[in-house]
């Protein structure tokens, strides 16, 4: 059976969310790893979820990327296994280098807690192979600093390879500034590496895949993974 | 020796700074009109122990590099002076 791993770093505060997806809705093995384990053994997917590592100090993820536990999800990652950073599991991918780029806080200065659309940008990565092409999903954001900044030459290569996953839009899937709720450049919500086997995104698929929830949207996400991690 | 770090970290002049951008707004408002532009940072004051002062900047500098700051949207600066 596949498994999933999530990781608790001081001041997480998704990780329960996250564990009640993959164990309880999904049903699949899942075990939660303490930021000070390297033990990553027998997981096919690890999960780096939102909340506020190390209280955000001095830059969101900025100390958590020295946690133990990152070296292993780095090694995780090269050799081919999945990571998806959700909300400050992105911030922390991107301060690790993991994932190219820099968050900033949301133009506007406010922490936004709301309900986006997301268009699908890329679907042949192990995280969207059930989306459709330009499939527009309805998934919350909840955060302060979101604002995907990354330089022009960095922009063209994540454009030019296909990395961009998800990007902020209208209910009826165009992309436009207004649609945009933070700033990020070219709307970006979420991107993953050149190999396609680590996404970060800010939007919280996990609070949002049951239809009790008001959404289910998120749930397509995980049984993405599910179906690639079964092949 | 023991020495004092002064670092400042600042967002790259490239780079919006939304907390400045609101301050400014803030000054406008109480009728400082003249301010036409702020930005934000951080200051961080280290004490440490080092050989000298060109190795206690040099140190500063790697920290910078690997924690304070991120090169990616910040610049940072350095002041070293020795401590009484």
């Amino acid at each position: 059976m596949l498994s999933f791993g999530v990781v608790v770093f001081p001041g997480s505060n998704c990780d329960q969310d996250c564990f009640h997806v993959t164990s309880t809705v999904l049903g699949a093995p899942t075990r939660y790893i303490w930021h000070e384990s390297q033990d990553l053994s027998g997981l096919d997917c690890v999960i780096l979820p939102g909340g506020f590592s190390y209280g955000d100090y001095l830059r969101t993820g900025a100390i958590a990327r020295f946690s133990p536990v990152m070296a292993a999800v780095a090694r995780f990652a090269q050799a081919g296994g999945l990571v998806i950073g959700i909300c400050n599991g992105f911030q922390i991918l991107l301060e690790a280098g993991l994932l190219p780029g820099a968050m900033l806080r949301n133009v506007g200065q406010q922490f936004i807690c709301r309900y986006v659309y997301l268009r699908t940008e890329a679907v042949d990565t192990p995280f969207t192979n059930r989306l459709q092409p330009g499939q527009v999903v309805r998934i919350p954001i909840a955060h302060g600093e979101g604002n995907y900044y990354a330089d022009a030459d960095t922009l063209s290569q994540l454009e030019a390879n296909r990395q961009v996953v998800f990007r902020y839009c209208e209910a009826d899937g165009r992309v436009t500034p207004a649609a945009n709720p933070n700033g990020s450049v070219a709307n970006i919500a979420g991107i993953c590496n050149r190999e396609r086997n680590v996404l970060g995104m800010m939007p919280h698929p996990e609070r949002c895949s049951e239809p009790l929830l008001g959404s289910a949207d998120g749930r397509l996400i995980f049984d993405s993974i599910l179906a690639r991690m079964a092949q | 020796m023991k020495f004092k770090a002064a670092v400042i970290v600042s967002l790259k002049p490239t780079v919006l700074d939304a907390q400045g951008e609101t301050v400014r707004a803030g000054l406008h408002r109480l009728g400082y009109t003249g301010v036409d532009a702020a930005r934000v940072g951080k200051y961080i004051e280290l004490s440490l122990e080092a050989p000298d002062q060109a190795q206690a900047q040099a140190q500063v500098e790697r920290m910078c590099a690997d924690l304070l700051a991120n090169p990616i949207i910040e610049d940072y600066s350095v002041q070293i002076s020795g401590q009484p």
